[in-house]
């Protein structure tokens, strides 16, 4: 295609093309501080294209599509095309990616040991997983956690950051301006703005962690905090996961392992000082 | 053109030696684009290659493991459901590359399951599989009449806890199709092979597999078709295949399907300006996996509905279909 860029975040390699320029010079941008590999074989390829030959030059608008697509997806406003370039990557992660078990999850490390927070969108997972990525521990993603098959460890994935509506402002004010992208109007999931991860979390984007609790939070609630059984849990985490199915039995296992061994809470908070204040009594109790 | 560097890749496997990254990028976007990366990566099992492409092959290898287990259980399920009703059942494509452990199998893609039965059982199975779990996918009243009407298959139906997907066949081409295949002598000749599950002999696998792909539909995947009816061929008799053809009335079909894997997957032969033609539709898919040429991949959709359909059936059917919101690509 005629604009692209290479990316790689975590394990993954992504090539990225577009009919138009404005989306590729924003991810270079923005991506900047990530490993240059111009030029790499990628894991999976990614289009940014013209809904129809139309779209291309009157109301700008992007069908994202790749390796694998939906054939029913709404198109983007060119405006949005840097949504558009994270959703394809997602994409291509949530139907593609097989080499650990993924799941919808952000994660942070401290110690050497991780953090995984997982929830619907909206949970508040990955504004936490933001905030305490400023207040001393390492980012590891705030999207998808990767779960060894073999180790047992969390892997990280930290691509940019995607903050929505009132999360926007909680965070722009604690990382500054540099650290920010363009404001995204009115998507289709409110206001969007993407955050650059700390240069530690992308210099040690290859390095895992051995989880050590896994919390189900819940923004704008008063504070609570309860255990939640394993088969909760359980079931849970192969909701939240995109190929449990496709890794078969290996899944299971992990999985298994996983709940076994990490401690879980679910925990309802009001703001994300509220927040930050649970999960340090929390981390403190169960290391 | 990076479909053209897919069937070179098939062909050669060991002339991926020459290729750059871009080359890689361009050949894999190709393979997933067609469905044949489970294949590809079979074809390249002990070659050398960057170890870039190695997890991005083992995981194309892994998802058609898993997909030729769960197809091999959904017949098992199919057969079980069946079973009562004392008929032959015969698995066709890719279900029955696997279950036969046929070279065609080897890393195939495998989509939904699609069985045969003889015609005057199709309402009986159809009880059955709903019996047992299956049920409509398609809500609309036209489609439902139009498939109970006019095609070879019935309607779709899927699982309720499964989520897969049974397309059972009652013959080889739609009813309005001009070749009338004779399905009955292809389930007489079918092989066991299983208790109460059966695959074509390898001339009618040949023969539905050539129907499928140029006497009907748009050539959409022709070119993983394409490959299922070279990696055929090889377990035919030449004699029996040309005989076999023209009692399905399909002798013409075949004998491009013949000419065309030779040209794209063998050793090269003589192309009519026909075969010509579709040899450009189906190697329409750049390095980015896009499809290219979209003339003329629009004509052989347009020519998709002209062989389905008489003029008069053809004209009703879009101006209901158009009516009912859809466009053609």
């Amino acid at each position: 295609m005629k604009h692209a860029i290479t990316l790689r975040i975590g394990p993954a390699t992504f090539r990225i093309g577009s009919a138009w320029p404005q989306p590729i010079a924003e991810l270079a941008r923005l991506y900047a501080a990530y490993p240059d590999i111009l030029g790499a074989i990628a894991d999976f390829t990614v289009r940014l294209q013209p809904a129809s030959r139309l779209r291309r030059y009157v109301r700008p608008s992007i069908f994202i599509t790749g390796d694998h697509g939906l054939a029913d997806a709404a198109p983007m406003s060119l405006a949005h095309g840097l949504l558009a370039a994270e959703m394809g990557m997602n994409l291509q992660m949530a139907l593609g990616w097989r080499r650990h078990l993924l799941l919808h999850a952000s994660s942070v490390e401290k110690d050497g040991r991780a953090l995984v927070m997982t929830g619907e969108s909206g949970s508040g997972k990955s504004t936490l997983a933001a905030l305490l990525g400023e207040r001393g521990w390492r980012l590891m993603g705030d999207e998808f956690a990767l779960l060894d098959l073999d180790s047992g460890a969390i892997l990280p994935f930290p691509r940019l950051v995607s903050l929505k509506n009132r999360a926007i402002d909680v965070v722009a004010q604690e990382v500054g301006e540099t650290r920010m992208g363009p404001l995204l109007r009115a998507t289709a999931k409110g206001d969007i703005r993407h955050m650059i991860p700390r240069a530690d979390a992308i210099a040690r984007m290859g390095h895992g962690a051995m989880p050590a609790l896994l919390l189900f939070p819940r923004f704008g609630h008063d504070p609570a905090m309860r255990a939640v059984g394993r088969g909760e849990i359980f079931m849970r985490l192969t909701q939240a996961s995109t190929n449990y199915v496709a890794l078969g039995e290996p899944a299971f296992a992990a999985l298994t392992r996983f709940v076994t061994g990490v401690p879980a809470r679910a925990i309802d908070f009001p703001s994300g000082d509220a927040a930050i204040e649970m999960v340090d009594r929390l981390w403190e109790e169960h290391l | 053109m990076s479909a053209a560097l897919l069937v070179r890749s098939l062909r050669e496997p060991a002339g991926v030696a020459g290729l750059d990254a871009t080359g890689w990028n361009a050949l894999i976007a190709a393979a997933k684009a067609e469905r044949l990366i489970g294949t590809l990566a079979c074809r390249l099992d002990g070659i050398a290659i960057p170890p870039a492409v190695r997890p991005i092959l083992d995981d194309a290898r892994r998802d058609s493991a898993r997909e030729a287990q769960q197809a091999l259980w959904e017949a098992d399920r199919a057969a079980l459901a069946l079973a009562p009703l004392g008929l032959r059942v015969v698995l066709l494509k890719g279900t029955a590359y696997a279950a036969a452990d046929l070279q065609a199998g080897q890393g195939r893609f495998i989509g939904d399951l699609d069985i045969l039965v003889p015609r005057e059982v199709v309402s009986a199975a159809e009880q059955a599989l709903i019996g047992a779990g299956w049920e409509w996918v398609k809500e609309d009243a036209y489609d439902d009449a139009y498939y109970r009407q006019w095609m070879h298959e019935l309607p779709p139906l899927i699982h309720i806890e499964r989520d897969r997907l049974i397309d059972v066949h009652h013959t080889v081409l739609p009813l309005t199709a001009r070749q009338t295949p004779d399905a009955a002598a292809m389930i007489a000749d079918a092989i066991a092979i299983t208790d109460g599950l059966y695959v074509l002999s390898a001339e009618d696998r040949v023969v539905h597999a050539a129907a499928h792909m140029l006497a009907d539909g748009d050539l959409q995947g022709g070119l993983r078709n394409l490959w299922d009816i070279y990696c055929l061929l090889p377990e035919t008799d030449r004699a029996a295949l040309k005989a076999r053809a023209a009692h399905h009335g399909l002798a013409r079909h075949v004998a491009q399907a013949r000419r065309l894997a030779d040209a794209i997957y063998g050793h090269g032969v003589r192309l009519t300006l026909w075969d010509r033609l579709i040899r450009a539709r189906l190697l329409a898919r750049d390095g980015w996996g896009r499809e290219t040429r979209k003339l003329l991949v629009f004509a052989f959709y347009v020519r998709s509905h002209w062989l389905r359909m008489p003029p008069l059936m053809l004209a009703r059917h879009l101006w209901i279909k158009w009516r009912k919101g859809h466009r053609p690509q």
